[in-house]
């Protein structure tokens, strides 16, 4: 008779691999950033460049400080995952030194001094965006201008290299930067929203260009969905809340009013917060009840944050305050074990 | 506990048992008034002076006070102090009083001050006493400067911004531009800041630690006999 002499997990499929996970989820962005080139410009992609070499190099100096296996965790490719999602929430000509403070406050505070990969409470690349959104609000609320509505000419690589690393001087900028539709929304007190779209950056139902990159956002996703990288109980329920939340308090588009369901879900970051964020597996709730709670609260708070908060999005804010929440969604929503009682359902002294 | 002596006194309030990062006493206006130097200095000034005088008074009455109404003397006693300390600013630093004027009240119940006095003030004779409270406040003090330091170069970029505040016109041009058109990095300024900062002191003091005591039993350092604790569990 042979006995098995190996240990579970007995699965040695790739798709069980880390690397080959971080592998796909960066793949799946390749759409929504090539939406964003398309309609801002070439900064993203300057930008994610040199955010992925520098998260890449602290990475690998504080394994080492670490006393870590170097090599092992650079290949599960998690710091480029966190330098591109938050190269991608920056704005596009956000200038060198804020992608350097927002890395080096992710890979290092972030994730490195709380144990590294799998271990971080909080989403790394989150806590960059925020760390550099309450420290520098200027320069991260100067979002780009579509193409089509900018004064100028969309920037070249080339140059958006110049602009983003201070070679040039970035007054020329501003025939490029501009106010986002969400803010918009947020500093509106008088027009109708009918009115509203008067305003070249908005598009057909979101905002001009962003509506476009939030639904390659959402291809992506749903390719990750489909290859089973992630459920789709966190993401569902984030999208599905923010649709509840803003349906009830349209209004039909009075000046009070916070935006259409259409225009919260493909404006700012929801698409990318949805599909990339919220399903980080690390700091998001573990079971599939604690998950839809978790997505659901975000989506919520979102919509809580960008109609009656000071910040015009707040997809970074939201998964941060649920990552906190994340451990008591988690003991509350122990799944049942096979063959016992429910945890916590016991009779005392039974 | 009359056998203690000076020079362990001094350490423990310095380093070994220093109030801020190994006591974690006195978060509250560590992590609020050390935005800048000035701040921070002001506030460390006038928790040393409060523990100097506490320390004393609380030696001076450890005869005459029972037990069970202890805390409450003492509570009485640091309230009267931190009165003279806040009326002491009001007349002479009115403009930093303004800014820190609510944290110098705060003094009162900052731990730090009545821990030492249950701790050590109340079964120590005054010299030793006084002398604890100065160490202990000037340990304080210095965690308060170097954070405050920390946060304001890298906040605002400059140093020693608005001394003339605490020490006169003397002081108006300490002021040094440590990185010239700098940003303002207001996370650095904002209590989050201070808790990063006073996280990486702790850790640095934890990191030093352990550095000699692994050369102590490297056998390269002779370090003396470790004896127990003097000051008690200070809750």
């Amino acid at each position: 008779m042979a006995l098995l002499r190996v240990t579970s997990p007995h699965a040695h499929h790739p798709a069980n691999k880390t690397g080959w996970v971080m592998l796909q989820v960066l793949a799946a962005t390749i759409p929504g950033i090539a939406a964003i080139t398309w309609f801002f410009g070439w900064g993203t992609i300057v930008n994610i460049l040199w955010a992925s070499v520098l998260a890449v190099t602290l990475e690998a100096l504080f394994l080492k400080l670490r006393n870590r296996p170097v090599g092992f965790y650079l290949t599960d490719y998690s710091a480029l995952v966190t330098a591109w999602l938050l190269a991608i929430a920056l704005p596009p000509y956000a200038p060198w030194w804020i992608v350097a403070v927002g890395i080096a406050f992710a890979i290092l505070i972030a994730k490195q001094l709380y144990g590294g990969m799998g271990y971080n409470p909080f989403n790394p690349a989150m806590v960059g965006y925020v760390v550099l959104l309450i420290s520098f609000p200027l320069q991260m609320t100067t979002w780009a201008e579509p193409r089509g509505v900018a004064g100028a000419e969309l920037p070249g690589f080339w140059q958006a290299f110049q602009f983003n690393f201070g070679l040039v001087d970035r007054a020329a900028l501003d025939g490029v930067t501009g106010a986002t539709v969400l803010d918009v929304f947020k500093q509106n007190n008088t027009a109708l929203v009918k009115d509203l779209w008067a305003n070249p950056i908005f598009g057909h139902f979101g905002g001009h260009g962003q509506e476009w990159v939030n639904a390659a956002f959402l291809l992506g996703g749903l390719v990750l969905l489909a290859r089973r990288i992630f459920t789709w109980h966190a993401p569902v329920c984030f999208l599905l809340a923010l649709t509840v939340m803003s349906a009830a308090f349209y209004d039909g588009g009075s000046a009070a009013s916070g935006g259409s369901p259409l225009l919260h879900l493909f404006s700012g970051a929801t698409m990318l917060g949805a599909f990339f964020i919220v399903t980080d597996p690390v700091t998001s709730a573990t079971s599939n009840r604690g998950r839809m709670i978790y997505g659901a609260c975000i989506g919520v708070l979102v919509y809580v944050i960008r109609h009656w908060g000071n910040y015009p999005d707040a997809v970074a804010f939201s998964v941060l305050l649920m990552n906190f929440a994340a451990p008591l969604i988690d003991h509350y929503t122990q799944p049942r074990t096979y063959g016992h009682e429910k945890a916590g359902t016991r009779k005392a002294g039974k | 506990m009359s056998q203690v002596t000076y020079r362990e006194v001094g350490f423990n309030g310095l380093w070994k048992n220093n109030p801020a990062l190994v006591q974690l006493l006195g978060l509250c206006p560590m992590l609020a008034v050390t935005g800048s130097v000035v701040n921070a200095v002001g506030l460390g000034l006038a928790t040393m002076f409060v523990l100097t005088c506490t320390g004393a008074a609380v030696s001076l009455i450890r005869n005459y006070v029972s037990d069970a109404v202890r805390l409450p003397a003492f509570v009485m006693i640091i309230a009267s102090v931190v009165t003279c300390v806040e009326l002491f600013m009001q007349a002479f630093t009115y403009d930093l009083y303004l800014v820190i004027g609510l944290f110098t009240q705060l003094i009162t119940t900052n731990c730090v001050v009545l821990g030492r006095a249950d701790a050590f003030a109340c079964k120590n004779r005054i010299g030793p006493a006084a002398f604890d409270g100065f160490m202990m406040g000037l340990g304080f003090a210095v965690v308060l400067f170097i954070i405050g330091a920390a946060r304001e170069a890298f906040g605002t970029g400059h140093l020693f911004e608005g001394m003339d505040l605490l020490f006169g016109p003397i002081a108006a041009n300490w002021r040094i531009e440590v990185f010239p058109n700098y940003p303002q990095y207001l996370f650095a300024v904002l209590p989050p800041g201070a808790f990063i900062f006073a996280g990486f002191l702790i850790a640095v003091k934890n990191g030093v630690d352990a550095g000699i005591k692994r050369r102590a039993e490297a056998g390269m350092v002779k370090v003396k006999r470790e004896r127990v604790r003097v000051t008690g569990a200070v809750g």
